[in-house]
């Protein structure tokens, strides 16, 4: 290619085209006549082409001038009411707040190292590399830390939970939500396959009934039910509450994954690992479970992904996820109303985390058939 | 102040629904109703709460989320007119505004919440009415903000009075006391109106700034903030008549005598302190008065402290710290905020309002 490259380029017409273009060159060709058959291969391809040309013609000139032509990127609330384009000033003197919410602000490296935490985590145990068990205590570890971390624990007071808000809380809920749900799950899903006939019905009861209802209204018993029920002067922890709540809600799902995985495991494997002596639960831990685990990775991720948006549901039961404090950013009278912003920024924090792990899954899908062949 | 002043459950049973989210709400609403009745047989049985609130160390106070109301400012930190009552509050309790935690709630669930015993105290503007009062066990104490259905209308129509709007298009909210509201003020003055009637609140006021309609009702104090929204908030005007009464009121469960009164005898100094021109600058002048009734009132003369087992000085550290009830209205929500809400009804009686504090002998 550079050699082709550096004999032809001083000639302005080259005086004799290649009849044979070299590989590079004819995987770019295909590549281009790909493209243009997608887009304008055929009649109905070209009217979507156009009319989303014509959509983003319309609206993108003036999102970029609102967004970045015409924003106020500093400065006081006041000099954002001038200017017609987005306050970005707004999300600056804001951030500590829609990140870490009700945190104590001299402390405010506890959520942040929390955080870290927990992402560096989920981002650890993306890596094939490290799906093993050593991993997991790894993240019992993690959370651990974590925990003490936003808990204000080992020095200085403690920080009660009610302050815990912002992002930390939908990482929190959403990894401790994945991970307790787990052994639930799996019970779950061994116990729908069981031949016991009581065990089995309990089972489908427990994750047909919880399908059924919204993760809202169970996070509505567990506000409002769950205290009224308590003997009197016994109290449960709100947020705890709600993380248990959550952790129920996600097991029949992941139960459903996961017994999805076990069908497909043929049934010769079960017949080879009797035929080795092993017990039930030897079986099911040393042959059945680790490749059917396997095969459901990829619908595990969008679970976590789906968990993680509905996370801010908590809206509803007065805990503050990050959505939640970004929309009353805008409630405080000396920056009021810039909702937009605040939506949009959350908006970003949210497409950020879900865009990175959808295309992680599709990566993992991909590999994961690899790995089959 | 609507998602403040009307918590009935939130799910409508009758209220036209698609039928996927019909189950969800029955749900939720038999949850609600559930709650609400196994609370009321708990209610006899709670502790005092002035003990538990000693005990832990911290008032929990149950508040919303509206600006000047109450918000978070950039620290995290509640501020706020009711949130000031809060702070005033811990003050005759622990003799220091901080020893209160608020906890947000939303309107559906803050009433079951309160019975439950996540809060002390319910200072996110509830609208005392009859039924809240007996039928679910709450007492309230002396009304912080005398709230009710406002009009906002553009300067350029050149009304003045509700009565001049005889043919207007109103923007009104639909499922909300406010349609019935609008429906009788209008009928009882004999004109005409046309509803342009939209579910969310957003929208609503959307169309209003698009001038689909002549009228928007809410709250006033709704309509105050929607006001400043506006993309020409000096355009408009919120005209002087309260269609609807909505006195916002402390809330707090059945049970608890000693709590009730400091509750009301908080609110009723800051009302006192404002009538006797007591203001958080000029708090220490008053110190040395030798007028009887100020020198109990600051508790220079110990006698009421005593009286209500608490420290002597509470109410002058209530002023000192918080203000008294015009200097909390006029910091959070009055004409030189954001919200610029006018006194009107929630001026003192000697002023034309509604404000009027008992004796403190």
């Amino acid at each position: 290619m550079t050699d082709h490259a550096l004999t032809s380029a001083p000639h302005p017409v080259a005086p004799f085209p290649p009849t044979q273009p070299t590989p590079r060159q004819r995987l770019a060709l295909s590549h281009a006549r790909a493209l243009w058959g997608a887009l304008f291969g055929t009649p109905v391809n070209a009217a979507i082409t156009l009319a989303c040309v014509a959509v983003l013609a319309v609206s993108l000139p003036p999102l970029v001038r609102w967004a970045l032509v015409d924003a106020v990127w500093s400065g006081p609330a006041e000099r954002c009411a001038d200017g017609g384009g987005a306050c970005w000033a707004f999300i600056g003197e804001k951030l500590r707040y829609i990140l870490f919410g009700f945190y104590d602000q001299d402390r405010q490296w506890r959520p942040l190292a929390a955080t870290l935490i927990l992402l560096g985590l989920a981002g650890m145990s993306a890596a094939p590399l490290f799906w093993r068990r050593a991993t997991l205590g790894v993240w019992l570890v993690g959370l651990a830390v974590a925990l003490l971390l936003l808990c204000g624990l080992p020095d200085g007071p403690p920080v009660p939970t009610e302050r815990w808000s912002g992002l930390p809380i939908n990482l929190l809920l959403t990894t401790i939500g994945m991970i307790g749900a787990f052994p639930v799950a799996v019970l779950l899903a061994l116990a729908r396959r069981s031949r016991m006939g009581g065990l089995r019905s309990l089972a489908v009861l427990f994750i047909e009934v919880t399908r059924g209802v919204p993760l809202i209204a169970v996070l509505y018993v567990a506000t409002l039910l769950v205290p009224l029920m308590l003997p009197s002067g016994l109290t449960i922890d709100k947020l705890l509450r709600a993380q248990v709540a959550i952790i129920l809600f996600v097991s029949a799902y992941l139960a459903e994954i996961i017994r999805a995985g076990l069908q497909a495991i043929p049934d010769g494997q079960y017949e080879a690992a009797r035929a080795l002596g092993l017990t039930y639960w030897g079986t099911m831990r040393l042959v059945i479970l680790p490749q059917a685990l396997r095969t459901v990775i990829p619908s595990i991720v969008n679970l976590t992904i789906g968990l993680f948006q509905d996370t801010t549901l908590i809206v509803a039961i007065g805990l503050f996820d990050v959505l939640n404090t970004a929309r009353n950013a805008a409630k405080d009278p000396a920056w009021l109303g810039f909702y937009t912003e605040a939506f949009g920024f959350a908006a970003l924090i949210y497409l950020t985390v879900c865009v990175l792990a959808s295309r992680y899954s599709l990566w993992l899908e991909a590999r994961l058939r690899r790995v089959e062949r | 102040m609507r998602s403040l002043s009307h918590s009935s459950p939130p799910p409508h049973p009758t209220s036209p629904t698609n039928a996927k989210g019909l189950a969800p709400r029955l749900l939720i609403a038999g949850a609600l109703s559930l709650a609400l009745g196994l609370a009321l047989t708990g209610a006899a049985k709670a502790g005092p709460t002035l003990d538990a609130i000693k005990a832990r160390g911290t008032i929990k106070v149950g508040v919303g989320t509206q600006p000047g109301f109450f918000s978070p400012d950039s620290n995290g930190r509640w501020q706020g007119f009711f949130v000031d009552f809060g702070r005033a509050l811990s003050i005759a309790v622990f003799n220091d505004p901080d020893k209160v935690q608020f906890i947000a709630s939303s309107p559906q669930q803050r009433l079951p919440s309160l019975q439950s015993g996540e809060f002390d105290i319910l200072l996110s503007g509830v609208t005392q009415t009859f039924t809240r009062a007996t039928k679910l066990g709450f007492h309230f104490g002396p009304v912080v903000f005398y709230d009710g259905q406002g009009l906002l209308v553009p300067k350029k129509l050149g009304v003045t009075k509700g009565k001049e709007l005889n043919g207007a298009t109103v923007c009104v909210q639909t499922g909300t006391t406010g349609e019935l509201n609008i429906t009788d003020f209008f009928r009882q003055n004999k004109i005409t109106f046309k509803p342009v009637v939209i579910e969310e609140t957003a929208e609503n006021q959307k169309a209003f700034a698009s001038g689909r309609c002549d009228v928007l009702t809410q709250d006033s104090s709704d309509l105050a903030i929607t006001r400043t929204l506006l993309p020409k908030p000096d355009d408009y005007v919120l005209l002087p008549e309260r269609i609807s009464k909505e006195p916002l009121a402390p809330a707090i469960r059945y049970g608890d005598d000693q709590w009730l009164e400091i509750v009301n005898w908080v609110v009723n100094a800051t009302i006192q302190a404002e009538e006797f021109g007591i203001t958080q600058a000029n708090v220490d002048s008053f110190l040395t008065s030798s007028d009887p009734g100020i020198r109990r009132f600051l508790g220079v003369d110990p006698s009421l402290g005593e009286a209500a087992k608490l420290d002597p000085k509470f109410i002058y550290t209530i002023i000192k710290t918080v203000g008294n009830y015009g200097e909390i209205f006029d910091r959070h929500v009055g004409p030189k905020t954001k919200v610029a809400l006018e006194r009107g009804h929630n001026a003192l009686w000697t002023q034309g309002g509604l404000l009027y504090a008992p004796p403190f002998r």
